[in-house]
């Protein structure tokens, strides 16, 4: 019987705990102990990783998962045990076919010339942030001024939902990815924005936008649960992947003045340092989780129908054979191909949205503020440890 | 080298077209891959092999 487990708790604040990159070096698949006391699958190198990801035998489906966390327990407990199913439109934790279906409905709006077409409204919103930052004078927090609005902007734009009624889906956005959340509170959250986006389906239904919801509606092919599951993962993908990713990456060129010379200096850097600060940053560090539908061999490990594996994304982007010396952070390094994103048919389907959105807010962020500095010391900045997606909690800083 | 694309396996990630949008680009129906080129020009056959392994699909072939 294995002793590991997963935790979340790290070392440093840009590392993956030590616990698991020492691992790493053993070879790529570990035996782990989940939370339930199932004897899973920990992942930790790269190839194995790819392999997992691209393999259709493993499932995405939650209630075939064992969880990897003692603070989720009690919630994925909820989900094996009673009546569960995967709300209609939640495609993200389906497999092939159901998920083809809806993957493919939804691509034609995310393409990388869309997302280009994107741009100018996306600059225009980042800009009227920075107006409001500047201002308002600093010290500022970050998060609440910059890394969370610019996403959350974009995406309710994108949706059609009414950003004035955000508060109707902020909060409980917050209680869905924190680790610390009661399974009762989670389940309640989930509840309530699937009420306010079921309303928003109907209203649309009636008052129909120029808005991929109401395009959606009109391609006549979802049922109103359905495009309210999809409208349920849209938008909580939207915000907090895209926010901590600029939150975290302003931390880390803050407390690495080297690279943020680098990129102050060579703005053609950007799209470069975009995908090395997803890779070497890694906001996912809980999961993805996958289940084994049958036997299958990976890495020379036998992984036996039912039994769960779990992906360990920030060691895995570091892993020594696929990008040497990936402990540290170079805007120059090629770091395309990194699992930042995910792999398989999973792989993130808003990326090119999140590109765009990380590629303008980081260079307009650096060109607006050119003197912007952390305004408490660098060990104060709140982690987000406790959280689904790994960032700060706030980032103050001033110029 | 001939690049061969299967849009029943293509999810529209949209890797291809971001890596060469010379010989990769992605349908305006359902995103999935759309061969400018299906044999790339010498120059560009490096980054039409990186687009194959980057693809997140296995929709992409080289052949």
């Amino acid at each position: 019987m294995t002793d590991l487990t997963l935790t979340t708790r790290r070392e440093r604040p840009f590392d993956p705990p030590e616990t698991y990159a020492r691992l790493r070096e053993r070879g790529d698949v570990h035996r782990m102990r989940y939370a339930d006391g199932h004897e899973g699958w920990l992942v930790t190198g790269y190839a194995a990783a790819r392999a997992v990801l691209a393999d259709q035998r493993f499932s995405n489906r939650p209630e075939l998962a064992h969880p990897p966390l003692a603070a989720r327990a009690d919630l994925a407990e909820e989900i094996r045990s009673q009546e569960f199913e995967v709300p209609p439109g939640f495609f993200l934790r389906t497999d092939a076919p159901e998920h083809t279906r809806y993957r493919k409905l939804l691509t034609g709006q995310f393409t990388v010339r869309r997302m280009k077409q994107l741009e100018a409204r996306i600059e225009e919103i980042t800009e009227a942030r920075l107006d409001e930052m500047e201002a308002s004078g600093g010290p500022v927090d970050l998060v609440d001024a910059f890394a969370l609005p610019i996403p959350s902007l974009v995406i309710c734009e994108l949706l059609g939902v009414p950003y004035e009624e955000r508060a109707a889906f902020q909060e409980d956005t917050k209680i869905l990815v924190s680790l610390d959340a009661r399974a009762s509170d989670a389940l309640a959250a989930i509840g309530r924005v699937f009420t306010y986006l079921y309303g928003l389906v109907s209203r649309k239904r009636e008052h129909p936008g120029e808005d991929l919801l109401s395009g959606l509606i009109e391609g006549g092919e979802l049922t109103d649960d359905e495009l309210t599951g999809v409208a349920f993962l849209l938008l909580v993908a939207g915000h907090e992947t895209t926010a901590n990713m600029l939150g975290l990456g302003t931390y880390a060129l803050l407390a690495d003045p080297a690279q943020l010379t680098a990129l102050r200096d060579d703005p053609s850097l950007i799209g470069n340092a975009v995908e090395e600060l997803m890779r070497h940053l890694t906001i996912i560090h809980v999961g993805p989780v996958r289940t084994a539908l049958e036997d299958v061999e990976i890495d020379g490990h036998l992984i036996r129908k039912g039994e769960s594996v779990t992906l360990h994304l920030p060691v895995i982007n570091r892993d020594p054979s696929r990008f040497p010396g990936g402990d540290r952070l170079d805007v120059t390094r090629p770091a395309t191909g990194h699992l930042g994103f995910g792999h398989g048919i999973h792989q993130c389907l808003g990326q090119q949205l999140a590109r765009a959105e990380m590629r303008i807010g980081f260079a307009a962020l650096l060109r607006r503020f050119p003197g912007l500095r952390l305004a408490v010391p660098a060990d104060e900045v709140p982690l987000r440890a406790d959280m689904a997606i790994y960032g700060v909690h706030r980032l103050p800083v001033t110029w | 080298m001939k690049i061969e694309a299967d849009t029943n396996v293509c999810i529209g990630a949209g890797m291809c077209a971001l890596t060469v949008p010379e010989v990769f680009d992605q349908s305006e129906e359902d995103g999935t891959v759309v061969l400018l080129q299906p044999v790339p020009p010498a120059e560009l056959e490096e980054g039409a092999r990186r687009a194959v392994t980057l693809c997140p699909s296995g929709a992409l072939k080289a052949v």
